[in-house]
């Protein structure tokens, strides 16, 4: 619980105010966008009946007028439960995870010509990267668990319950495909 | 008696022993999950979904909705031993179920906690066994304008009646139609909102948005929160489970108030989480040792459980008959059904006859799986979240990749999956509620069909929603919902006013 008395102490990454304004922005960004793409099919009443667009365009006005709403309630501070929407330390740790899990699907997937390595593989350097960086454990500990837990779910899901997940080179290697 | 035939004919569907192995996979999944932060029932659900696209429909909905109730018996292990709610709606628990642990009561408080569950689901599986057939039978005479009347009211209670700001529901719930009307139109053939990106032509899948929103959301959520688990010993042997069991027929009132919220809370789409606050406040009021709630109080524990998985159970209901889901984990199953070629509605009632009263039945006999699998298990489970968050939570998040992967083989899916989890990050900290836009995302296309067919069949005249008694009524109702808060905020200052 020490955690939670130090709150206010801690230096405030970015506050619930303004992200709670840049957020209903963004929405009424989005409702203009869907109203727009509308007009463009047509939301109007066409020979045939509703056009594409007719339904949509009434999602994006709402979306667009509770936006206003919530941007004016923003500006004024209104709901606001805490300050701050996030420290630094736990901006830090959200990114401690976040960035490495963008890697991770970075290496199943491939970049530009560099082909990916599938899920497998991947998989077991994500789980390892965790152990050793986050949870300091020891080499044969964290390969065990790594390579064992990724066994499973190869058994899982290519044997026992037949769907194919992505493979690499290693498992073209050994002869898995 | 025809439901007593039906449900008998169910239990032969459901009682055969490759179902019932299904029933403890996945309850034993279910808790697994429902301990697990990260992994809840409606991204769990979402995630082994794939899994079944093979099975037949009745084997699949049974090991399904299985997972469901043992994410439903979960939630409580980790709120009365680690005063951590695994889900949602057993924050309740929580106030009197940690107390109790800390006095040495746990397995008290655990077992009282799975039985209520036990007893709330019960009552909720007997008012679906004889009030579902009614109500398909009723809703047989919907045409599309009844349907989307239903819509309506589905999505105004949510404005309505949860708890979050109204603004923010209405534009989440619109972010969740929008993006289920991108792609293809089937009406017109045209594309809508994909700006010549190919990979949005078959629209957002609302199983990606699950996983990622409540997945990944969820484990960034919990990471901020600090990462060691502080917990108690569970211990449950025979002695104590009966010593509470004998302790549990005091409670028959508070039972019966809770399962009556419960039940109430998941036909709407109120829910399991606000039914279980609803049903620890009721109690808290109406008890005799009232003011001892909070302080470890077996009523404390009693009240929010039976609520919740009335609550849980009772979302099956409008999702088996009207084809529109109380909960987000009732919408994922929904989403099987779609998938293994079974249109949800009242006609499911008279063409799939072995499918709905296999489900059916199998409520009755999972529960009673979930209830003895929990009680017998509970010290392995609490073992589970010792396991350090270093491991945990990579595993959880492999999981999440490999379940967004497998809906439709495509990586494009998985980094989809990874924009809803910030999404969802960001969502959750900003009091925007995620189950609105998930429940707008499944039933988008429905709805706007039901509105497009209504709208043609009166030639664009919106009064077609007050032409008869029926949809009147429904609309008016739905209208109602959406202006609760601010009528009552009125008439509760005109009140003031006056006195």
């Amino acid at each position: 619980m020490s955690q939670s008395e130090n709150e206010p102490l801690e230096k405030s990454a970015v506050s619930t105010k303004v992200m709670d304004f840049v957020v209903a922005v963004m929405f009424f960004v989005l409702g203009a966008v869907v109203m727009w793409d509308s007009t463009r099919l047509g939301a109007k009443w066409g020979s045939d009946g509703p056009e594409a667009g007719y339904f949509p365009f009434y999602i994006g006005t709402i979306l667009c007028a509770a936006a206003i709403v919530n941007a004016v309630r923003a500006f004024l501070g209104k709901d606001i439960k805490a300050p701050s929407f996030v420290s630094v330390s736990a901006l830090k740790m959200v990114f401690s995870v976040l960035l490495p899990t963008i890697f991770y699907v970075l290496l199943i997937d491939g970049v530009g010509p560099i082909p990916g390595l599938g899920m497998y593989v991947p998989s077991v350097i994500f789980i390892a990267a965790f152990m050793v960086w986050l949870g300091k454990y020891k080499w044969l500990m964290t390969l065990t668990v790594s390579i064992s837990v990724v066994v499973v779910f190869f058994l899982m899901f290519e044997i026992w319950f037949k769907v194919p997940l992505p493979k690499g080179p290693l498992e073209a290697a050994l002869g898995l495909n | 008696m025809d439901e007593i035939t039906s449900l008998m004919h169910g239990f032969s569907v459901a009682l055969t022993p490759y179902n019932l192995g299904l029933m403890f996979v996945g309850v034993i999944l279910g808790v697994l999950i429902g301990v697990l932060p990260g992994l809840g029932g409606a991204n769990g659900v979402a995630i082994l979904l794939p899994l079944t696209f093979t099975m037949n429909p009745t084997s699949a909905i049974i090991m399904l909705s299985c997972i469901y109730w043992g994410a439903l018996f979960g939630g409580a292990i980790t709120s009365i031993l680690f005063n951590i709610p695994g889900e949602p709606w057993s924050v309740a628990t929580t106030f009197d179920g940690y107390p109790m642990a800390q006095r040495g009561r746990a397995g008290e408080a655990l077992t009282a906690a799975f039985t209520s569950s036990f007893i709330g689901a019960l009552v909720a599986v007997l008012m679906i066994t004889f009030l579902a057939p009614t109500v398909a039978k009723f809703a047989l005479k919907f045409g599309p304008k009844e349907f989307f009347a239903v819509y309506l009211l589905t999505f105004c209670s949510f404005v309505g009646m949860t708890k979050a700001p109204p603004f923010k529901t209405i534009c989440s719930m619109m972010l969740g139609f929008a993006l289920a009307a991108v792609g293809l139109d089937t009406v017109t053939g045209q594309l809508r909102l994909t700006f010549g990106h190919m990979e949005l032509l078959k629209g957002f899948d609302f199983l990606i948005a699950v996983i990622g929103l409540f997945g990944i959301g969820e484990i960034l959520l919990t990471l901020e929160e600090g990462l060691a688990f502080k917990g108690t010993e569970g211990k449950i042997n025979a002695k104590i489970v009966i010593e509470t069991w004998k302790q549990l027929p005091k409670y028959w009132k508070t039972m019966i108030r809770s399962s009556a919220i419960g039940c109430w809370m998941g036909i709407t789409p109120g829910g399991a989480t606000p039914a279980s606050f609803m049903g620890y406040g009721v109690a808290k009021n109406m008890s005799p040792n009232g003011k001892n709630f909070g302080n470890g109080e077996l009523e404390g524990v009693i009240a929010p459980e039976v609520a919740a998985h009335a609550a849980g159970t009772a979302a099956l209901l409008p999702m088996l008959t009207l084809g529109i889901p109380g909960s987000p984990t009732a919408a994922v199953l929904l989403g099987g059904l779609l998938v293994w070629g079974l249109q949800p509605g009242p006609l499911l009632f008279t063409e799939q006859k072995d499918f709905v009263w296999g489900l059916i039945a199998s409520m009755y006999l999972g529960n009673i799986v979930g209830l003895i699998v929990v009680l017998t298990t509970v010290p392995l489970f609490a073992a589970i979240l010792r396991v350090p968050f270093s491991i945990v939570a990579p595993v959880i998040l492999v999981i999440c990749a490999i379940g967004a992967y497998t809906v439709h083989s495509s990586m494009f899916d998985v980094w989809l999956m990874l924009v809803f989890g910030v999404m969802g990050y960001v969502f959750k900290k900003l009091d925007y509620p995620l189950a609105p836009m998930v429940l707008a995302l499944v039933l988008g296309d429905r709805a706007e069909d039901a509105f497009r067919q209504a709208m043609l069949g009166s030639g664009g005249d919106v009064t077609t929603f007050f032409s008869n008694g029926l949809v009147g009524s429904i609309t008016v109702l739905a209208l109602a919902m959406l202006f609760w808060t601010p009528v009552r905020a009125l008439v509760g200052k005109i009140r003031g006013v006056a006195s």
